[in-house]
């Protein structure tokens, strides 16, 4: 429900990129996205398809690759992805217990020509 | 075909905002509190109580987020020192305040005669998280009536609160409400939260809250 703003994002990055590159054409952007982000892949490519057109990122796929929940335990150092819904650790059932891995939202490469 | 590296994280534009937002609010003394909840948790009851404690001892401003209208800016234009209202309606996302939006905000407000904003973020436990607005605490207010499960169901929110208030403490006999699981779930997701238990109808709670308000503002400006 808040992509416009994040995709608004992505386009101004991949155009100023492929810029600094001299390309000519951005086929291909590659981004990582975390599980629990509340970002949602179907409206980032709904808004990009518009707010690309005319640029030089028109017409690009996006390539999500998301990454899964990490947690580590406060307690034990346990890492591991939640397995409840209280994510509670399974090595010594503690519940404080901070995110490693989940709120991603990054662009991790461009392919361009 | 050419691979290019890009490493750069999309939120990145609002946080540069964010920093630039705090540097102007550091540099005239503002303490500015980011008060966030669902819709109906009683945020601007809370602003309202607040404001009516605190306001022979500091100059509090208040901005106001909504998707639409000015209702909630009319409730409290007679006790705070200036009120700005946002509406998100017409911005790229209506969902959640952002950095941009409080940066125009703060055009408008009379920085060197102020010494706390509190902010009024859109009633809304997702968007919010995502986007840093510049601000030196970030405050949730969760309600009776939402359920104790909202901090496993909004886990964000809560993981980068400084404060959580639970309000409508006067509705406690008429609802199934598990607080010692939602105090463990919160201080599970965060364990150095401060938490507060508030009725803004009663007024039960409220003097702690603002003793901490003022105390955190204090440890601001001495940090400066």
């Amino acid at each position: 429900m808040h992509e416009l703003g994040v995709t608004e994002n992505i386009v101004n990055i991949a155009v100023a990129k492929a810029g600094e590159a001299q390309a000519s054409k951005v086929l291909k952007i590659n981004l990582v996205i975390g599980e629990l982000s509340g970002f949602v892949p179907d409206c980032i490519q709904f808004y990009f398809d518009t707010l690309s057109k005319d640029t030089v990122a028109q017409g690009a796929a996006l390539h999500f690759e998301t990454v899964t929940t990490e947690l580590r335990c406060r307690n034990c150092s346990a890492v591991f992805r939640p397995q409840d819904t209280l994510w509670s650790c399974p090595t010594c059932g503690s519940q404080s217990v901070e995110i490693s891995k989940g709120r991603e939202l990054y662009i991790e490469s461009l392919e361009v020509e | 075909m050419k691979k290019i590296e890009v490493i750069q994280n999309v939120l990145e534009a609002n946080e540069t905002i964010a920093s630039r937002n705090r540097e102007l609010l550091d540099k005239h003394k503002v303490f500015v509190i980011n008060i966030m909840s669902a819709p109906g948790a009683g945020k601007t009851s809370l602003i309202l109580e607040t404001l009516r404690r605190l306001k022979d001892r500091l100059n509090i401003a208040v901005i106001e987020g909504d998707v639409a209208s000015t209702v909630d800016a009319e409730k409290v234009q007679s006790e705070a020192k200036a009120v700005v209202q946002i509406n998100t309606r017409s911005m790229p996302e209506s969902c959640s305040l952002m950095a941009a939006m409080i940066e125009s905000a703060l055009k408008d407000m009379p920085l060197d005669e102020t010494d706390l904003i509190l902010i009024e973020n859109v009633g809304n436990l997702i968007c919010p998280s995502e986007f840093t607005l510049g601000e030196h605490r970030r405050v949730v207010i969760s309600s009776l009536p939402e359920g104790d499960d909202k901090p496993i169901k909004y886990p964000l929110i809560f993981v980068d609160a400084n404060a959580v208030i639970m309000n409508k403490m006067d509705l406690l006999p008429h609802v199934d409400f598990d607080m010692v699981a939602f105090r463990n779930s919160v201080k599970g997701l965060n364990p150095g939260v401060r938490f507060f238990q508030i009725s803004c109808k009663t007024g039960a709670g409220i003097d702690e809250w603002c003793s901490w308000v003022l105390e955190q503002a204090k440890t601001n400006t001495l940090n400066r």
